[in-house]
């Protein structure tokens, strides 16, 4: 579905990505771990360009996304991201910020795209949040919102980037627990996470990333219990 | 009673300078965002032409703006030979002396609004698929408008007072007709007085209608 291609990211003299080739595939849910500054975040958008890759290639269903002439905006309809820090439009009503995107791109009626928002909504558990402005919702709720606003859509992948790590602790659960039911109904997921355990619950691989490379790939049980290289057992036993 | 007449005196003069203040912010408004977007732009030409003309604009004083506009345009083209004066239109150079000062501070004011508002929002409105224009329209512009538009109002204040400027440039402002009347009658200080007078008459009540305007936005804020 989506096919990395000897990915570079620099940022002035600052190598971010060193070479990433990496491929997921429809349906999968991929966990990508690693240390703070390692790059993943940056891995994570430069899939749907909002880092514009230094050199590489970015492949969505065989087409190169990162060349001249493509339609990034068609593309990143294709592609759902929920940011670390919600990034929810505070001027807007809760179902407004799940609406805005499908009417204003076109592809949905206000009237399909408030059904389709309430319907998300419910999914996500806030069917009584639908008309509150996002700075009266907890963390958690944002979290829930930023994702129904990203399936509003209709995603072939979902991205994630750090989605849990701007909330409090009891209220990791309730974001995670959507997260997991999407990934049982079979939607293509990228995580960008520290919560191991989660990882190795829903992941079907995972990536641990240092130093702007894929150190080290493969199923939870290959990559937690049977780690190979040193520098990924370094870093869970820091984490684990 | 001389206090009153150099009032009253003043005050003949308020239309002339609520007309120069009203139009100035209009037309500094305009060029203040055509200013503002092209400070911001990906384009490194437009961004210089940008600067350049913000950091002459608030680099000199509005005075000497206002002569060059009043005395040094009119020269300039005479001496190219065309007959050109600005005869029975001060009032238009008036408007355009301080708009084009305005619009350099107004430039500011935008450019400051819309970079407050979160790069995070950007990034989720892109990254929805919504194009560059119905991001800035949609998620950006609300937003910024809060910080923007308070701002705004403290400018038109100022403007309103730096329009006294004006009045060396024989437009006949407020402060101009307080000017002529004192030296008719040699009452300096009640006229000086009435000016100062009629000023705040026009600021005092402004500047609590945009302290309204800030109170109001603020508890939007909290409410969003």
């Amino acid at each position: 579905m989506i096919d990395v291609v000897d990915l570079h990211k620099s940022f002035g003299d600052l190598q971010v990505l060193r070479g990433i080739t990496e491929t997921i595939k429809d349906g999968e849910v991929v966990c990508v771990v690693g240390p703070s500054g390692s790059g993943k975040s940056t891995f994570l958008r430069c899939l749907n360009l909002l880092e514009e890759p230094t050199s590489g290639k970015i492949i969505l269903d065989g087409e190169q996304i990162n060349e001249k002439g493509v339609d990034l905006n068609k593309v990143r309809q294709k592609l759902g991201m929920v940011f670390q820090n919600f990034n929810l439009f505070p001027h807007m009503t809760t179902l407004d910020n799940v609406t805005l995107a499908p009417v204003q791109t076109g592809t949905m009626s206000k009237e399909d795209a408030e059904k389709t928002a309430k319907e998300l909504l419910a999914r996500v558990g806030l069917s009584d949040k639908v008309d509150v402005y996002p700075p009266s919702l907890s963390g958690g709720q944002k979290q829930r919102a930023a994702i129904a606003r990203a399936l509003a859509m209709d995603p072939e992948i979902m991205l994630f980037d750090e989605p849990t790590s701007a909330l409090d602790p009891e209220m990791v659960g309730e974001v995670l627990d959507v997260m997991k039911n999407l990934a049982e109904g079979g939607m293509t997921m990228v995580i960008v996470t520290h919560e191991m355990g989660f990882a190795r619950e829903v992941a079907d691989r995972i990536l641990f990333i240092d130093e702007g490379v894929v150190v080290e790939q493969g199923s939870p049980t290959e990559i937690f219990d049977h780690t190979k290289s040193q520098r990924a057992k370094d870093f869970f036993s820091k984490v684990l | 009673m001389d206090y009153l007449t150099g009032i009253q005196k003043a005050f003949t003069g308020v239309t002339t300078t609520l007309e120069i203040t009203v139009f100035a912010v209009i037309l500094g408004v305009a060029l203040g965002l055509l200013v503002a977007l092209m400070k911001m732009s990906k384009l490194k030409v437009l961004r210089a032409i940008g600067s350049v003309y913000v950091e002459i604009l608030r680099g000199t004083p509005l005075l000497v703006q206002a002569l060059i506009w009043y005395n040094g345009v009119p020269a300039l083209i005479q001496g190219f030979g065309i007959d050109f004066t600005w005869r029975g239109t001060g009032v238009l150079v008036g408007i355009i002396a301080c708009g084009i000062n305005s619009s350099a501070y107004v430039a500011e004011i935008i450019r400051a609004g819309l970079q407050a508002v979160d790069q995070g929002q950007t990034e989720a409105a892109r990254s929805l698929g919504l194009t560059q224009g119905k991001t800035m329209r949609y998620v950006i512009i609300p937003q910024a408008i809060r910080i923007i538009l308070p701002a705004m109002g403290n400018e038109f204040i100022t403007l309103i007072k730096e329009t006294a400027v004006l009045s060396v440039i024989a437009i006949e402002e407020i402060t101009r007709k307080g000017v002529l009347w004192a030296s008719m009658g040699y009452k300096f200080w009640e006229a000086y007085i009435g000016v100062a007078i009629v000023y705040l008459c026009l600021t005092i009540p402004l500047s609590r209608v945009v302290a309204c305007a800030e109170r109001r936005m603020a508890v939007s804020d909290r409410r969003s």
